[in-house]
C-alpha cells in the first residue's frame, strides 16, 4: 500500500514568518553562511489502493493540507 | 431574536459571547456543539474565537471539517445571518464562505491591545445602526490576524464592497502606523457580497460593557438585534459597483 509523503511551503513571495524567526535563531546560534530558511509542514499518508492516486493526492492537498491562495504543495509517492 | 454561538473544542470566546449577547444586551442566546448538523431555527450563527482544533494544520482549518461548519453554506444559502470572530473570521476564510487568508502578524508578536476601526459599510446585518466613516474602539488578541487577498481576488472585494472594517486611528484616519498586523489594505472585517456573512479579527463581545473597558462592540450585536427585530433581508443578488 502506497504512503504519499507531502510537503506544504508558502508560495514565493509570501511573507514567511516562521522561516524568518527560524533563520533569526539559527544566526544567534553562530551558524554562519545561512541565507535564508523556509518552513513548512510534512506529511506521511498511508492509503489503501492506487486507484486514481495523483487525483486523490491533489485533491487532499488543494482541498484541505495547503491553502492554494498562499502556500504550494509537492509530494512523492513511495 | 435567537443566536447560535457554536463551541468546537478548544473556543475560547464562547462564554464572552453568550454573555454579552445574553446578560447584557438581553437576546436569547444559545450554544451550539460543533457536530450539530442543522442550524435551522437560528437568526444568527456565531463562531466565536479560540483555537479551534489547536489550530492544527493553519488556523481554523480543522473547524472547517465539523458538521456545524459544512451546514453553514445551506443555512447561510436559505437566508441565514453568520458572524465569525476572530477564530472564527479564520474558519469562515478556510471554509470559503469569505475570501482571502490569514498569515502571522507581520511584527511575529501576538498582539491583545484596543484598537480603532472604521466602519466602511454600514448596510448590513452587523452594522446596521453605523454609519459609515463611525470608529469603533474594540480590542485584537491574535498572532494570524494578516489578513491577505492578492491580485486575483482583490476586484472582486471591491466590486461587491466586501471590506466592512478597516483599522484606523481615534480619529478615523487609515496608516500603516495604526496596522496592527500588516493586513493588505488595513483590513479588519471583510463580509460576502450580500452581507449575510461578516467576518473580522477584533472581538465586539471583549468590548460589550462598561466593567471591560467599553462598549463600542455591543453596537455590531446590536445593529443584528435590530436587523432581525425589523425583518430585513439580504439581498440574495447583490450588485456590483464599480
Amino acid at each position: 500500500m502506497p504512503t504519499v509523503r507531502v510537503i506544504v511551503t508558502l508560495k514565493p513571495g509570501v511573507l514567511d514568518a516562521p522561516g524568518q524567526a527560524i533563520h533569526k535563531g539559527l544566526a544567534a546560534l553562530g551558524h554562519a553562511g545561512v541565507r535564508a530558511v523556509r518552513a513548512g509542514r510534512y506529511f506521511e499518508i498511508e492509503l489503501d489502493g492506487t486507484e486514481r492516486l495523483d487525483d486523490r493526492v491533489r485533491d487532499m492537498c488543494e482541498g484541505f493540507l495547503a491553502n492554494t491562495l498562499i502556500e504550494q504543495y509537492r509530494y512523492d509517492i513511495v | 431574536m435567537n443566536i447560535g454561538i457554536v463551541v468546537f473544542p478548544g473556543s475560547n470566546c464562547d462564554a464572552d459571547t453568550y454573555h454579552a449577547v445574553r446578560d447584557v444586551l438581553g437576546h436569547h442566546g444559545q450554544y451550539v456543539w460543533h457536530e450539530e448538523r442543522s442550524l435551522a431555527g437560528l437568526d444568527a450563527v456565531i463562531l466565536p474565537g479560540g483555537f479551534s482544533y489547536g489550530d492544527y494544520l493553519r488556523a481554523g482549518a480543522i473547524a472547517t471539517t465539523s458538521p456545524a461548519v459544512r451546514a453553514l453554506k445551506p443555512y447561510v444559502a436559505g437566508g441565514g445571518l453568520v458572524l465569525g470572530i476572530c477564530n472564527g473570521f479564520q474558519t469562515l476564510l478556510e471554509a470559503g464562505l469569505l475570501p482571502g487568508a490569514m498569515q502571522p502578524n507581520l511584527s511575529g508578536q501576538f498582539r491583545c491591545e484596543f484598537v480603532h476601526l472604521r466602519t466602511e459599510r454600514a448596510d448590513t446585518p452587523f452594522t446596521c445602526g453605523l454609519k459609515p466613516g463611525d470608529v469603533l474602539r474594540i480590542p485584537i488578541a491574535h498572532a494570524e490576524g494578516r489578513y491577505l487577498i492578492g491580485p486575483a481576488g482583490r476586484p472582486a472585494l471591491a466590486a461587491y464592497r466586501q471590506v466592512v472594517f478597516r483599522y484606523c486611528s481615534a480619529h478615523g484616519d487609515v496608516t500603516p502606523a495604526v496596522n496592527p498586523n500588516g493586513s493588505e489594505d488595513a483590513i479588519a472585517g471583510v463580509a460576502s457580497p450580500s452581507g449575510a456573512v461578516l467576518g473580522l479579527m477584533p472581538h465586539p463581545e471583549r468590548a460589550s460593557d462598561e466593567l471591560v473597558g467599553g462598549t463600542d462592540g455591543a453596537r455590531i450585536f446590536s445593529s443584528l438585534a435590530t436587523w432581525i427585530a425589523t425583518g430585513r433581508r439580504v439581498s440574495m443578488r447583490p450588485v456590483e459597483v464599480h
